[in-house]
């Protein structure tokens, strides 16, 4: 029988159910059959003029109902979805009641440029437009939903009333560690016996003109806009920058006793979570990629397993030219000698970088990676980097039992947060 | 949640209209000054300004300074005040143990492009394609750096070295709320020893401001206390970080606590039903007295109010710290609100006041502030967002 409590006397808490949305689709199936196939969801932007702009490209979610709204609708449309299949999947409480906290990852929210002209046009100066003429339209004109919907707690506090989560929802970023962050904090909570069961949710429909600027002014993304689906090229040697891209993750986790006395089909085991905060640069890793060794050794140490245990690595895997090298620099201190012979994939050189959401989506793949034992690809793997000796699973899936897999993710800001995934308890 | 053990508060960075640091902090409220008004800056709305800061003096690189906006500034100087407290500032190993979680908002934008461009975009025959030209000419690249919400701990990591962990919470009130529940969680179930947790907000913003004048929630000129007449957010400038510490790692290192922090807890009403917040607060404030080292005991206790103005969620406040008939004192009164950072600021005051001992004097105008003489040993922290989520912290007196 198994025990409920791990090597460190902890509640195991395990996963029993997924749902996600990616440029690639809605839902895990057509996720995992278009992953698994090698197809890109990386397509020309057509949301918003790209006339001028460096990159055209991105993997946008642009057949949902909210597509092309604001940043919160959009992003709060994908978290429902993504919930929404996780709880069914689980069968856990009831419709409405969901026998435990949220934990949501929420993209930047602000006032977005449709509104800012709206509160302009009504104030119509005669002289030049200052925030004193917005806040007198503001005032004036009843734009009363305005100011809940560009708070940055309103999606979480929207899918707290839509699936009766317990208590105050913890809304939350790590920038693009913040999935990873959604399913720490849920475990946490489980293993100090605040809960039974939580939500954890990550989501990121944010792709306006001004996100992809902003990231366009900082040299992150890629301009290799000729041919969508074949830019993202992580751990390639002609990489040259990540794809944005929208999306959303969501995992309902349990205790093991508390999942096994419902009787419920248990998906996987969140083993382990490691954290490291960087203090060397706002958008920078440290050269000697100590705080990401740090986070993926404390990830094994917190599941109480050794490098050896891990055959394969969900990597963060971006596409710039950075991120790739200072990963590979990481785990080759992490699993040394044995790197080279580790199945790893980048599952963002098919559905880009979804930011906030990507670890959460990542976790998903890692599970159904487990449960397949098929490993998805890392597309666009034309020319090896060969000062990043890799096996990437270049641009074909393979058949492989997958017991135990790392998965990273990494942020602006210092963020890195490792996860330990594994199948069924034994 | 067995074999929970207590939580102490080993350092306090507090910087507000008022002043930085506890000892100023202090001063100013024993002295009963009038709390710092700007009612002609932002008119018609009433904001708390920062107190003049010398920014050198914790965040010592210009080149950091730089690379923030002031939220983000705030927020980081307030840290580094607060690990001056606890005695930890360069202590690498320690910093390197430290779990931090942090209340942010973010979004400070650049007001004068904003501005330009929408003087021009009604005018053009492609608004969108002139938009895009406009931001990817105008836009400084660092500027987005210095919005993003998880960059307030990415810069304190930067210039104060904590490396230990590192979460930030948004969502308004509630995120400063839940921010330091989740450090004294974590503390009191033994899985992390030092934790540093608060938050920032700059009131002195018009894109601030903007969020709620779309729904007629910030407070227009004259001031006007809280409590007695909430007609409106008195947004204030203000940072609050709190060390909290397990007693076993604070004692190896031979610190004594500021305080103890004996319980957090965070709700959520549903705020369409009437009468939701005054029945989920009143709840909290229960299970607030009923806890801490002598349940039920309400002598030397006394309440730190963190209430926004917003008229609703303010009057429901309001009624509910009537009825304990305990002695209340209205932080936003004195600092402003903070949003985010508004629950840790009212926590490092109710904190300074228990380590102290003493109750400040009533403010005029604000009839809930009755006297109160002899030792104060605790205080009960309430916490209810302009428009969602209700917090209650316990402080009580240590040793």
């Amino acid at each position: 029988m198994a025990s409920y409590t791990d090597k460190a006397g902890r509640p195991v808490v395990v996963v029993t159910g997924m749902g996600l949305v990616t440029s690639l689709g809605q839902g895990k199936d057509d996720n995992w059959a278009k992953l698994t196939a090698g197809t890109s969801g990386i397509h020309r932007i057509t949301r918003f003029p790209i006339d001028t702009m460096r990159t055209t490209i991105a993997g946008t979610v642009d057949f949902l109902p909210e597509s092309g709204r604001t940043a919160p609708d959009l992003s709060e449309e994908l978290a429902q979805l993504a919930a929404e299949e996780a709880i069914a999947q689980s069968g856990i409480g009831s419709k409405g009641n969901f026998p435990g906290p949220l934990f949501c990852a929420v993209p930047p929210i602000e006032l977005e440029w449709p509104q800012r002209r709206i509160l302009a046009q009504e104030a119509a100066p005669n002289a030049a437009v200052t925030y004193d003429d917005l806040l007198r339209a503001a005032e004036a004109n009843g734009h009363d939903a305005w100011h809940e919907r560009f708070l940055y707690g309103s999606i979480a506090d929207h899918l707290a009333d839509r699936f009766g989560t317990r208590g105050q929802p913890i809304s939350l970023s790590t920038a693009c560690a913040s999935g990873n962050t959604s399913i720490q904090l849920g475990v946490e909570a489980i293993r100090r016996g605040d809960c039974d069961a939580a939500l954890s949710i990550a989501t990121d429909g944010s792709v306006t003109a001004e996100a992809l600027i902003r990231f366009s002014l900082l040299s992150a993304l890629s301009t290799n806009n000729e041919v969508p689906a074949a830019a993202s090229r992580p751990f390639a040697k002609n990489r040259d920058g990540f794809i944005i891209a929208e999306g959303a993750g969501a995992l309902v986790l349990e205790s093991l006793e508390h999942a096994l006395a419902r009787g419920a089909n248990i998906i996987g085991v969140v083993e382990g979570v490691g954290e490291m905060a960087d203090s060397f640069h706002r958008t920078r890793s440290s050269p000697d990629a100590k705080p990401v060794i740090g986070c993926m050794r404390a990830a094994l140490a917190d599941a109480g397993v050794t490098p050896e245990d891990i055959d394969y690595i969900n990597a963060h895997g971006t596409s710039t030219p950075e991120n790739d090298r200072m990963e590979f620099t990481g785990m080759t201190a992490v699993f040394g000698e044995r790197l080279p012979n580790i199945p790893l994939s980048s599952n963002k050189s098919m559905i880009g970088h979804t930011l906030t959401a990507a670890g959460a989506i990542e976790a998903v793949f890692s599970l159904l990676t487990i449960q397949n034992g098929r490993i998805p690809p890392t597309i666009n793997y034309e020319i090896p980097d060969p000062a990043i000796p890799l096996d990437v699973v270049p641009n074909v899936a393979r058949d492989a039992k997958v017991n135990r897999v790392m998965s990273n993710s990494f942020g602006f800001g210092g963020q890195n947060v490792a996860l330990v995934l594994t199948g069924e308890p034994a | 949640m067995s074999n929970r053990r207590d939580v102490w508060i080993t350092g306090i960075g507090l910087v507000s209209s008022l002043g930085e640091g506890l000892e100023a902090h202090w001063q100013a409220l024993s002295a009963g000054a009038r709390p710092v008004i700007d009612e002609t800056g932002f008119a018609p709305y009433v904001v708390h300004p920062l107190a003049k800061i010398e920014f050198d003096a914790q965040i010592p690189k210009r080149g950091d300074q730089r690379q923030m906006e002031p939220w983000q500034r705030i927020g980081t100087y307030a840290a580094g005040l607060a690990l001056d407290s606890a005695g930890i500032k360069g202590d690498k190993d320690i910093l390197g143990t430290t779990d931090m979680v942090v209340a942010a908002g973010g979004g400070e934008r650049d007001q004068a492009v904003d501005g330009a461009i929408l003087t021009e975009i009604e005018k053009q025959s492609n608004p969108d394609v002139f938009l895009n030209e406009q931001l990817q000419s105008n836009l400084r690249p660092t500027l987005f750096l210095a919005q993003l919400s998880n960059l307030l701990a990415g810069n304190i990591s930067i210039v104060h070295g904590v490396t230990g962990s590192s979460r930030t919470f948004m969502g308004e009130e509630s995120s400063g709320t839940d921010a330091v529940r989740i450090g004294f969680s974590r503390i009191a179930a033994g899985t992390s020893e030092i934790a540093l947790v608060g938050g920032a907000y700059n009131a002195e913003r018009r894109d601030m401001l903007l969020l709620f004048a779309l729904k007629r929630l910030a407070m227009h000129a004259p001031w006007a206390p809280v409590l007695a007449d909430p007609k409106g957010v008195p947004t204030g400038s203000a940072g609050a970080f709190l060390v909290l510490e397990s007693p076993e790692h604070a004692t190896a290192r031979g610190v004594k606590p500021i305080a103890k922090l004996s319980g957090v807890w965070s709700e959520r009403a549903k705020r369409g039903n009437a009468g939701a917040v005054e029945a989920v607060l009143e709840q909290l404030v229960k299970e607030a007295q009923g806890s801490g080292t002598e349940p039920g005991v309400t002598d030397g206790t006394a309440i730190f109010s963190a209430a926004s103005g917003a008229p609703e969620p303010t009057k429901a406040e309001a009624a509910v710290l009537a009825r304990t008939g305990l002695p209340v004192r209205s932080v936003t009164d004195r600092v402003g609100h903070s949003l985010e950072g508004q629950l840790p600021v009212a926590l490092a005051l109710a904190a300074l006041a228990v380590s102290q001992g003493e109750l400040f004097a009533p403010l005029a105008g604000e009839p809930l502030e009755k006297p109160f003489e002899g030792t104060l040993s605790r205080a009960i922290v309430t916490a209810v967002g302009h428009w969602r989520g209700e917090g209650v912290a316990l402080v009580e007196r240590a040793g």
